[in-house]
């Protein structure tokens, strides 16, 4: 691991000053910002620990909720209001990583984790756009089963590992952020950049623009709102594909819906066209797989991702099906 | 201010890399915490602090100043006598034969004091079907997924599990 400075600030403040530092990174949990110095894939001259800023869950004076960037993910998969309110959300925290982990894990650094694509790990044997621009990728020609089907690009196939994101990307969350020149607020689903030409840019946020807190508003529809995550394990491992949903079927019809796809995207993936597709059309099988239909119409599977259609075409039909109360 | 660990105060080390599994085992010499993979992926290094389970390989120790570390060592309460008595968990992953080589134990261990505590509190899992649970019962399911972070290559799942159960579950399940 490459020599770094490590601090707590005191308050925001402080830790943006730091942050402005050339070769700084804000530190959460660390459990894979550690992981990648171990491997010399990341090598931050300064480690600014925000764990200590505010991460707190607290209700929102429109019935939404407001997660600190610190809150532990385990913190908020246990927090009362979001397993009644936001049970997507709960549940794709606890199908995510280990209870160890989640322990440790936050928030923010759980929005900003980076991809787990054996090839952006293989740093002395292969090579990655993420890690050295320009490189080239291994993945397209190489062991793609785990990776991309959707938002691809020639120099980038890498999945979004996050569960959490894919509930957040559903629930229409809204990131807040602070820079040295004041705050702002970013929809969740415009936070993580496709890769395009330059796939090692990962999401909007500026060198030193800090996470403080992430927004839930309120969303009624997701009290009947669910998780469902296929691996290639019972548990502790990444998705293959995971979908995260939301329904309200009145009189037979969907009259809203949020849909949102892990696992098989290169950042938490929206099913804008999915969800389009279905509003106020019969809450019925054949509704359900027309909308992942036209989800997965412009997928781009690779030798070893091919499965991945199919499968992401099933798990959301039975999903959608759970959450209307049939057994589609 | 310094780290407590197992009760005592220890400064932390001066060069932030350290890890806290290092810490324990390099400098404090606390070897009963175990290095397995050293990236997050078997659960060997697990510890408790502030009596939450997590796992040390991926702590850096500086992160932990001001706080409190148990490690396995910490769990066995020393007794009367001389010798010290051991947490009733680790009798009973002595009566279960909750292992063979022992190398997973003293992670699966810690892990399941924290495991019980969050379960007390209704913290849900991955099988938990009743999200709004006061209280969450150990049923061999729920203590399988939520011991999922703890890798054993021995196979001695059946008698870790046996072990936990008796402890924490066992008014729970049967």
């Amino acid at each position: 691991m490459k020599p770094f400075t490590y601090a707590r600030p005191a308050d925001a403040e402080d830790a943006l000053r730091r942050g402005a530092a050339a070769g700084a990174r804000y530190l959460g949990g660390g459990t894979n910002l550690v992981d990648l110095m171990r491997e010399t894939i990341e090598r931050p001259g300064a480690l600014i620990d925000v764990t200590g800023l505010p991460g707190a869950i607290e209700e929102t004076a429109d019935g939404g909720l407001l997660l600190g960037a610190a809150a532990r993910n385990t913190a908020v998969a246990e927090h009362r209001a979001v397993r009644a309110r936001y049970p997507v959300l709960a549940r794709a925290i606890v199908a995510g990583a280990s209870p160890q982990i989640r322990n440790m894990a936050t928030v923010a650094g759980n929005l900003l984790q980076r991809t787990r694509c054996v090839y952006f790990y293989d740093h002395a044997g292969s090579r990655c756009n993420k890690r050295v621009p320009g490189h080239g990728c291994d993945a397209i020609d190489g062991f793609n089963r785990e990776s991309a089907i959707l938002g691809t690009s020639p120099a980038c196939v890498a999945t979004h590992p996050s569960d959490m994101c894919v509930a957040l990307a559903a629930l229409d969350a809204v990131v807040h952020t602070r820079s040295a020149g004041g705050g702002r607020t970013v929809p969740l689903t415009g936070l993580h950049r496709l890769p395009g030409d330059h796939p090692e840019i990962e999401t909007v946020l500026q060198p030193g623009e800090l996470v403080t807190a992430v927004e839930l508003p309120p969303l009624p529809l997701a009290a009947r709102s669910t998780y469902r995550k296929v691996r290639d394990r019972a548990s502790y491992a990444f998705a293959l594909v995971s979908v995260a949903a939301a329904l309200q079927v009145d009189g037979g019809a969907v009259r809203d819906v949020r849909l949102a796809l892990g696992g098989v995207a290169t950042k938490p993936w929206r099913a804008w066209r999915a969800e389009e597709a279905l509003r106020g059309r019969p809450a019925s099988a054949e509704s359900f797989r027309a909308a992942a239909d036209a989800e997965l119409a412009d997928a781009r599977p690779l030798p070893g991702n091919g499965f991945k259609i199919e499968l992401a075409r099933r798990t959301i039909t039975a999903v959608l099906g759970e959450l209307a109360g049939g057994g589609a | 201010m310094p780290i407590s660990v197992n009760g005592s105060a220890v400064e932390p080390p001066q060069d932030p890399r350290v890890s806290l599994l290092d810490f324990l085992r390099e400098r404090l010499q606390l070897h009963g915490t175990k290095k397995g993979c050293d990236q997050g992926a078997c659960g060997a290094c697990t510890v408790l602090a502030d009596g939450e389970r997590i796992l040390s390989c991926l702590a850096l120790a500086v992160q932990y100043d001001g706080h409190a570390v148990t490690t396995v060592e910490g769990l066995a309460m020393t007794g009367a006598g001389e010798a010290g008595v051991l947490h009733p968990l680790q009798q009973a992953f002595i009566d279960h034969d909750g292992f063979q080589c022992g190398y997973c134990t003293p992670g699966q261990i810690c892990s399941a004091v924290g495991m019980a505590a969050e379960a007390r509190r209704g913290v849900p899992s991955h099988v938990t079907a009743d999200l709004s649970a006061e209280e969450i019962a150990l049923s061999r399911d729920e203590l399988r997924e939520r011991m999922s972070g703890n890798l054993c290559r021995c196979g001695a799942h059946n008698g870790i599990v046996a072990a936990i159960t008796e402890v924490y579950a066992a008014e729970a399940v049967r």
